[in-house]
């Protein structure tokens, strides 16, 4: 017996050295062992010019994915898009800097477990062990609003993606750039789109997550209603872990709402419109955050048709370089089009959500701020991020650039999807609202 | 008024499940004294049986039961021999921690195999209409299931040989030694048929709800609250209790905000546990 | 559980336990000499090694060996187990940052207040739910944490399911993010050394072996003059106060806090696994647990080997522990080499 003991205590002992030498030890294993093709030369010297020489640089850019965890999905579509990213600008030789080198691009990622525990850590550890010259942000808000204390104290511009919530971006913090539309304009066309099909409704019921960004969104789509004059007649938030809606459906029901609009993520979102279906709630228009979009939301079959669904970004999606200089804008990037065919591809035939092209245009953003300051500098990157203004296959992309709001995304907006089905009787998401960049017609009301 | 009734009904048909969910707990918590903290991971692998049954092999959700229920027996005796027995007799934190890294493991390796995306049973009987109530047929199906279930279990625990050992052992095991009863097989015994009872609440549950493979771990606690309702230890107990949580969870909501739910359920969970430590249901246990 | 709550039965302490309290105290601070160097090593690591890396590993180790020393003052000491320790973490956290992001109190204060807040709870809670015993305590802890989770969720002034944001100006009253990470780190530092003096001070005192007595049979320990009841209650709220003002400390410098992080079930029974891999009871296993887990658990998130199943592997090695070396390291070593008893507290 006591040698089991004696045999096994060695074993952890031996295992836990291993792994203090793994954490403490400056020539971390695990960082070593990243999957790099080329070892990162020195990042060339903040302030210093470029280095004039023509052998390949690489940038190492850093972020957290959630792996493992309640945001793993969401999360997996983020950094497949930054994946592609990443391949498109190697494949064409890397991005041309002020004097005509090329800097390639490779990523060095961890698993942030879909909570904020170790995201501080981790970005610490991209920011100076990894040597990461920028970072991209990890999925969600709240760890968001971790990893830009660390972004800001390293001095390390991060673009984020994912993370819409406003309020992290009000903090002072004056490196931290937002692909998305943030949370306060979410919904508010949801309330636009039901006006313009429906100028008769008035009633309004709001069932949303109970967590920081379904209620940032649905605090600021309740506002936005009430100021058009609607009756807000339901305000309820559900636990994240719902999963029986029927309180909230026999609270629906009881207070004969012409619309409802809420939800959170996709579980949630999912579940809330499968059982709305199977207790035959009779309402005109069911507006839902996250979920709809998904192409997986097409699952829930007839559940799903008619319900409407804000998205950074549809296949769809009407950008064109056209589109851009109708609006006055600079085009980069490439094709809507074109980024679905490449994700196809290097993804075995799945279709890019909108978190995976978010992912890929935080990595568009980049590029394209680093090729204007013509280096790598983070001043002058910082730079050219404030000064940006173009459109995009993910939309137009504009930052915030006062003292209070530093960062914000102010020109980039969302699109209304909603479930139809086609003349076969498939179910196809159509993009309905804003009106310019529609479809088809909204269903209205849902059947 | 209909509003209320509804809301009873819907309650109702949920407590059934939420009982036979809790009921895996309560016995092992009888028997042999552990809480078992991996039960949350095991209804989760009880949903994903009949997801991949159904999914892959086309097999009808509730004929996919039986081989949950099956796995699940034969997987709790194969845990309580691997992590429970040897500090059967060890103070609680064992115990607790036994179980608790029998959880991590499970949510480990199925997260990595099945990552934590939704998953969802499509599967429909349609629906019935009671006044205003819509109820969908899954439901009833479910509630009447767990009612047989819980009925065949306490047929078992009282007209069987080794259900009248289960007995002997919770409730003496030392006693129950001394008589020839075979105390090891029999807690491993129990064990499965904790584990069991969880799988097949999962399964149930799995053609309800969407799930996740952490999915397990809300009606891990809603156990523990239902378990402490009921009276710990006592299985059938878990029946009422479960439909006691349900019918709160749908009228609670009916007059506040359904935010404040949980907070009652767990102010409502210490407080028994203050006050009758035993359940509601449960006699005095010296 | 039969003698009235508040009897103050003060009762002549048997003599024997007087003469090994003395004959502990003879070798007085033997058993501090290692922590203190252990912690101070750790405290000027990052220096050495000038890399911030460096410091926030150990600002994640630090951090969990003052939280299980904590706990270890409840959960070593009486053998009461507080699987929902965590919200003595959270409640502080809440409360100082509360006064630091809405009434812009400024860390130290918030400190201070997140501590009371903690200790306050702890006292109220242990006064009802210390009567329990066993698995029952542990479920009551439970249950007040997920209670405290849900209430928090929904109240407004703590931002409700939103939660709270800390203005990036706050850093620069002192003097800048980095310097605040900095500083952060080093009052950690303090606190950690501050934890385990209590801890052992705790131990060596006859408080402390009255509260060991509990551990081993309370009614035992009460008949022998212990007053179990108060005894408990003091022990809890001891190892709240130090989570309370380690969550100001920790949501600070995090920039935000929200009800579902600062809650985490898990994050307690992380907890419970570094004393208890450490060794439970004594004053330098939390800190080798600590140490032991934190670098396990950052070694296999970022080993490309481990960091998919790094749950499952965490889950087999703390089975192994907890099946085969239930004392810990520090007990393991305890029992194997008598000679070093003195030495490992």
């Amino acid at each position: 017996m006591k040698r089991t003991f004696f045999w096994s205590f060695l074993l952890i002992l031996v295992l836990a050295l291993a792994a203090c030498g793994g954490s403490a030890e400056p020539t971390a294993p695990a960082a070593a062992a990243q999957p790099g093709e080329t070892t990162a030369e020195q990042p060339a010297e903040a302030t210093a010019p470029p280095a004039a020489e023509t052998a390949a640089q690489t940038i190492i850019i850093g972020f957290t994915a959630s792996q493992t965890g309640n945001q793993n999905v969401p999360s997996t579509g983020q950094v497949n898009g930054l994946n592609l990213w990443k391949d498109t600008v190697n494949e064409a030789g890397g991005i041309e800097l002020a004097d005509g080198s090329k800097v390639m691009v490779d990523f060095v990622s961890y698993d942030d477990e879909s909570n904020t525990d170790r995201v501080q850590e981790l970005y610490t550890r991209l920011a100076t062990e990894d040597e990461a010259n920028f970072l991209i942000s990890p999925y969600s808000s709240g760890l968001t609003a971790a990893a830009a204390v660390i972004s800001e104290q390293y001095g390390k511009v991060m673009i984020t993606t994912g993370a819409a919530s406003d309020d992290t971006y009000q903090q002072g913090l004056t490196l931290v750039y937002q692909a998305y539309t943030p949370a306060s304009r979410y919904l508010t066309g949801a309330v636009d789109m039901l006006e313009s099909v429906d100028p008769e409704a008035k009633n309004v019921a709001f069932v949303y997550e109970n967590s920081k960004f379904s209620t940032d969104v649905v605090e600021a789509a309740r506002q936005y209603a009430e100021g058009k004059g609607y009756n807000v007649v339901l305000m309820e938030g559900y636990d994240p872990e719902t999963t029986d809606f029927g309180p909230f459906i026999n609270k629906i029901q009881d207070s004969q709402p012409d619309a409802i609009m809420g939800g959170g993520h996709f579980q949630d979102g999912s579940t809330f419109t499968r059982q709305l279906n199977e207790k035959n709630v009779d309402v005109g228009f069911f507006a839902l955050l996250v979920a709809p979009p998904e192409p997986d939301f097409a699952d829930l079959g007839d559940a799903a048709v008619g319900v409407v669904g804000p998205s950074q970004w549809e296949p769809q999606a009407a950008f064109t370089p056209d589109s851009a200089s109708a609006a006055g804008l600079d085009w980069y990037g490439p094709l809507g089009e074109e980024f679905v065919q490449s994700y196809e591809a290097k993804f075995d035939g799945a279709e890019p959500s909108y978190h995976a092209a978010g992912g890929y245009a935080a990595g568009l953003i980049l590029e394209k701020a680093i090729r204007d300051a013509g280096s790598t500098d983070p001043a002058a990157v910082q730079q050219a991020l404030d000064a940006m203004n173009l459109q995009t296959f993910f939309g137009h992309i504009q930052f915030d650039t006062s003292a209070e709001a530093h960062g914000l995304q102010t020109g980039h907006s969302m699109v209304y999807i909603q479930w139809q089905k086609d003349a076969d009787g498939n179910l196809v998401k159509e993009v309905v609202w804003p009106l310019e960049g529609a479809t088809a017609d909204t269903i209205y009301p849902m059947p | 008024m209909d509003f209320l009734f509804t809301s009873i009904l819907d309650g109702l048909m949920l407590g059934f499940v939420y009982g036979l969910a809790a009921m895996g707990l309560t016995l092992i918590w009888g028997v042999m004294n552990v809480i078992n903290l991996s039960h949350g991971p095991i209804i989760s692998l009880g949903m994903f049986g009949v997801y991949l049954l159904f999914t892959f092999l086309g097999m009808n959700p509730y004929i996919a039961l039986i081989f949950v229920a099956l796995f699940g027996l034969l997987l709790g005796i194969v845990i309580y021999f691997v992590a429970v027995n040897r500090v059967i007799d060890a103070p609680h934190l064992s115990t607790l921690l036994a179980t608790f890294a029998v959880a991590m493991i499970i949510t480990g390796l199925g997260t990595a195999v099945f990552t934590a995306s939704p998953r969802n049973v499509d599967y429909s009987l349609g629906s019935v209409t009671i006044g205003n109530a819509t109820i969908p047929v899954t439901r009833i199906v479910a509630a009447v299931l767990s009612v047989l279930i819980t009925a065949g279990l306490y047929l078992y625990l009282h007209r069987t040989r080794s259900g009248r050992y289960i007995r002997a052992v919770a409730n003496n095991r030392s006693a129950a030694e001394l008589m020839g009863v075979p105390s090891v097989r029999i807690l491993a015994l129990s064990f499965g048929i904790g584990t069991m009872l969880a799988a097949l609440a999962g399964g149930l549950i799995s053609t309800l709800f969407p799930f996740t493979i952490l999915a397990g771990g809300t009606y891990e606690l809603k156990s523990f609250v239902i378990g402490v309702l009921g009276g710990l230890g006592n299985p059938i107990g878990a029946l009422f209790g479960g439909l006691i949580l349900g019918v709160l969870e749908g009228i609670i909501p009916t007059f506040m905000p359904a935010t404040w739910v949980p907070v009652l359920e767990f102010g409502l969970f210490v407080l028994i546990l203050l006050v009758r430590p035993q359940g509601l249901f449960g006699a005095k246990k010296s | 559980m039969n003698s009235p709550q508040d009897s103050s039965v003060v009762g002549s302490a048997p003599k024997v336990s007087w003469r090994e309290a003395l004959s502990q105290n003879a070798g007085a601070y033997v058993g501090l000499i290692l922590p203190l160097i252990i912690i101070a090593l750790l405290t000027i690591w990052p220096t050495v090694t000038g890399k911030d890396i460096t410091r926030e590993s150990i600002f994640t180790i630090m951090l969990s060996i003052a939280l299980a020393s904590s706990l270890n003052i409840l959960l070593g000491y009486t053998g009461y187990v507080s699987f929902g320790h965590v919200v003595f973490f959270g409640l502080g956290g809440y409360v100082g940052f509360y006064l630091m992001a809405v009434q812009g109190w400024s860390l130290w204060p918030a400190m201070a207040m997140g501590g009371l807040a903690a200790g306050l709870l702890a006292f109220l809670l242990g006064k009802a739910i210390l009567r329990l015993r066993g698995g029952y305590f542990a479920l009551a802890t439970i249950g007040v944490n997920e209670a405290m989770r849900a209430f928090i969720n929904n109240f407004e002034p703590f931002g409700g399911p939103v939660g709270m944001t800390l203005n990036f100006q706050v850093y620069r009253d002192y003097g800048g993010a980095a310097q605040a990470l900095r500083m952060t780190f080093y009052i950690l530092a303090a606190i950690t050394f501050i934890v385990i003096l209590v801890s052992y001070f705790v131990r060596m005192s006859k408080f402390g072996l009255g509260l060991l007595a509990i551990r081993e049979d309370e009614d035992a320990a009460e008949v022998m003059g212990v007053v179990a009841p108060s005894a408990k209650t003091w022990a809890y709220v001891l190892s709240a106060i130090f989570p309370g003002i380690l969550g100001v400390l920790f949501f600070f410098k995090n920039g935000s806090i929200e009800p579902v992080p600062a809650f985490r079930l898990n994050f307690s029974i992380e907890m419970i696994v570094m004393v208890m891999l450490g060794g439970q009871g004594t004053v330098l296993g939390p800190i080798l647990g600590g140490i032991g887990y934190q670098s396990l658990r950052g070694y296999l998130l970022t080993s490309p080997l481990f960091k998919n199943i790094q749950l499952a592997v965490a889950g087999v090695l703390l089975l192994v522990i907890v099946l085969f070396v239930p004392a810990g390291v520090v007990g393991w070593l305890r029992n194997r080499f008598p000679v070093l008893r003195r030495i490992l507290q």
